[in-house]
């Protein structure tokens, strides 16, 4: 007869051999989860040496089974009972009956219905992320085309736009972002008229700085910077907001009330960002050309000297050109962000994806946009 | 004529075939539903009914087959013609849709500024009536965040209704509803059919409403990606022979029981 000793173990185990070949394996106490391995590396320990041709496994004495515990049973029965040795179970009450009965029926035996996803190899990726790219591409495009045909009819029948919803985003994109735009403009300046003084100074040429942050800020920074700045605060707003709809069923629900989508939700939010984002670049360039001048000051420059020079610098074709891209870039952010909203199916986590994917795609818009005016611009002014 | 198109059935769905890539999930299903009638739609998870439903309203265009509605295919219809026939119809989407930026007085004069030339005074008159019929009345200016999911699923009840559609699709509208709401949703449809004449289609797996709402059913089965039965649903109950047909239907009385004990 084998005992284990089962100190500070929830359950005991004892081994009676009853004649040569033939053992009891009593099994009492609470077999549970929290007591898994335990229990599995004392019952093989018992069990490794001495192992019987016949084993009757005993459970008149398990006060508690839960269905991890019932699993190490099963597990218990199938590694001993290969070849010729038999496993049984005996005197076990209906309730552990009915736990053991639980898991032999379906758990372990019904296949998967879809095969484990393998990770794909580096060519099938390839494939899959250029065929994702077309489908994309030709999205984007179509949604492009929409939403043309949205704004001109829009434009064409002013009284149909929803002027409400227009103001109410001009003032989200523009109102509401003037604060961090202005505040980031201000501190590039200040940053950018900093470093180039350093190296200015060497020639005593401090005061090109104005020149310099002038031209910078107005020509490329400041419509790039707001661009991306209105990017990341409202063309992810609207790509979430479109996608929570899509969720919501709301966007079927406008459909099924005979509502153009695109035209109810694109259309207010991509006149309110043409409206706003001109005129958020000519604040970031104010503020940017007020950060270059505390520097100025700083510099020994007076105040005339700084607008003076900076005026000189600027003509009112370099506003009007930064003016034109500003509008450009709304139309990519809000486009993309609306564009990138109505292609949510399914929960939360695809309209977090949309979210972040109008940022990233509009900011690589903005970018290509930026290069083709450069060179545009390079062979026509 | 006028006669005539009274007795015509309002939707007509011949041999739709519809499905996502290559599964099939509804083949060749026909059926019909009378103006003026409570159907209701019944089956099991996944067999295609909320399919069926994006098909009738317009969402979806099936593989096959056509769909009248109101006298027009609208599987062949321009945007135009779809957009004239969607404004006859209301549909309350299971998760109740409303605009969650809007109030619910914003919710249900939506269509009515869009569609008509009513005055603002007007347009107020006709809210507060619809109201007043899902027992509503005076929630106009609450969001729909303020209300509990009873009252929101009531509020879409009564923007679906804004227009006075001759016809109302309802999608699992017992979902998450106690007993209580939903008997009280029970007695809202049966009210908005007898008072308006409004015919109803009832998307559902619930059972417990079938005998006391419904005035004839169709069965839809996953298996045999279309209909298993329809009919009466008290005549079905004594005389259905399909298994899975008595099966249901038992199981519908054992919950009828238990509601009314």
């Amino acid at each position: 007869m084998t005992t284990f000793p089962a100190q500070g173990r929830e359950y005991s185990l004892r081994m009676e051999e009853l004649e040569p070949g033939h053992a009891v394996f009593f099994i009492s106490g609470r077999l549970a989860l929290k007591e898994l391995n335990n229990f599995i590396a004392d019952a093989y320990r018992i069990l490794k040496d001495k192992f019987p041709a016949r084993l009757d496994i005993n459970l008149a004495g398990i006060t508690s089974l839960d269905s991890a515990g019932a699993l190490a049973l099963l597990q218990l029965q199938e590694d001993f009972a290969s070849g010729s040795a038999s496993v049984e179970f005996h005197d076990a009450t209906t309730q552990i009956k009915g736990i053991l009965d639980l898991l032999h029926e379906r758990a372990d035996h019904t296949p998967a219905l879809v095969p484990q996803r393998k990770t794909p190899l580096i060519l099938e990726r390839i494939g899959e992320a250029s065929l994702h790219l077309r489908h994309d591409f030709v999205e984007i495009m179509s949604f492009a085309g929409e939403l043309l045909i949205a704004l001109t009819d829009s434009l064409l029948r002013p009284k149909t736009i929803r002027w409400r919803d227009v103001l109410f985003y001009t003032k989200r994109a523009g109102v509401d972002g003037l604060p961090i735009v202005g505040l980031i403009s201000l501190l590039m300046g200040l940053i950018m008229a900093f470093m180039a003084s350093l190296q200015l100074k060497l020639f005593g040429a401090n005061v090109y700085v104005a020149s310099l942050l002038a031209v910078a800020m107005v020509k490329e920074l400041g419509p790039i910077m707001t661009a991306i700045l209105v990017a990341g605060r409202s063309g992810s707003a609207f790509a979430a907001e479109i996608g929570t709809m899509i969720v919501n069923d709301e966007v079927n629900a406008l459909k099924t009330m005979g509502f153009e989508p695109t035209r109810f939700l694109a259309v207010p939010k991509v006149l309110a960002t043409i409206l706003v984002v001109p005129l958020l670049t000519i604040f970031a360039d104010v503020f940017a050309i007020l950060g270059g001048l505390l520097v100025g000051l700083g510099l020994d420059l007076t105040v005339y000297t700084y607008i003076q020079q900076t005026r000189t610098s600027i003509d009112v074709s370099d506003i009007l050109t930064s003016l034109l891209k500003s509008a450009v870039f709304a139309v990519l952010i809000a486009g993309i962000g609306c564009q990138r909203g109505f292609q949510v199916s399914g929960g939360a986590e695809s309209v977090g994806a949309s979210a972040t994917s109008a940022v990233v795609s509009a900011i690589f818009l903005i970018i290509v946009a930026d290069s083709a005016f450069a060179i545009i611009f390079h062979y026509v002014g | 004529m006028g006669e005539q198109l009274q007795n015509e059935p309002l939707i007509t769905v011949e041999n739709l075939t519809t499905g996502y890539d290559s599964a099939a999930i509804l083949e060749n299903v026909n059926f019909q539903v009378h103006r003026g009638e409570i159907l209701m739609v019944l089956g099991g998870s996944g067999c295609g009914k909320s399919t069926l439903l994006k098909h009738v309203i317009g969402l979806l265009k099936p593989q096959g087959g056509r769909i009248i509605v109101n006298g027009t295919d609208i599987t062949a219809a321009d945007a135009d013609a779809l957009r004239q026939v969607q404004k006859k119809i209301g549909v309350l989407f299971q998760a109740d849709a409303l605009f969650g930026s809007m109030t619910i007085f914003e919710n249900i004069s939506l269509p009515l500024y869009e569609y008509t030339d009513l005055s603002p005074q007007m347009i107020q008159r006709i809210v507060k009536m619809k109201l007043t019929l899902v027992n509503l009345a005076g929630y106009e200016n609450h969001m729909p965040e303020e209300l509990s999911g009873g009252m929101r699923k009531r509020a879409a009840i009564a923007r679906a209704m804004a227009l006075d559609p001759v016809l109302l699709f309802f999608d699992e509208p017992w979902a998450g509803l106690d007993p209580m709401l939903a008997a009280e949703l029970d007695v809202l449809i049966k009210r908005i059919n007898a008072a308006m004449g409004t015919t109803i289609v009832i998307i559902t797996q619930e059972l417990a409403s079938i005998f006391s709402v419904a005035q004839r059913v169709i069965m839809l089965d996953k298996s045999e990606r279309g209909i298993i039965a329809q009919g009466d649903p008290r005549e079905l109950r004594a005389h259905a022979t399909d298994p899975r047909v008595v099966n249901y239907f038992q199981r519908a009385v054992l919950c009828e029981n238990e509601g009314e004990k």
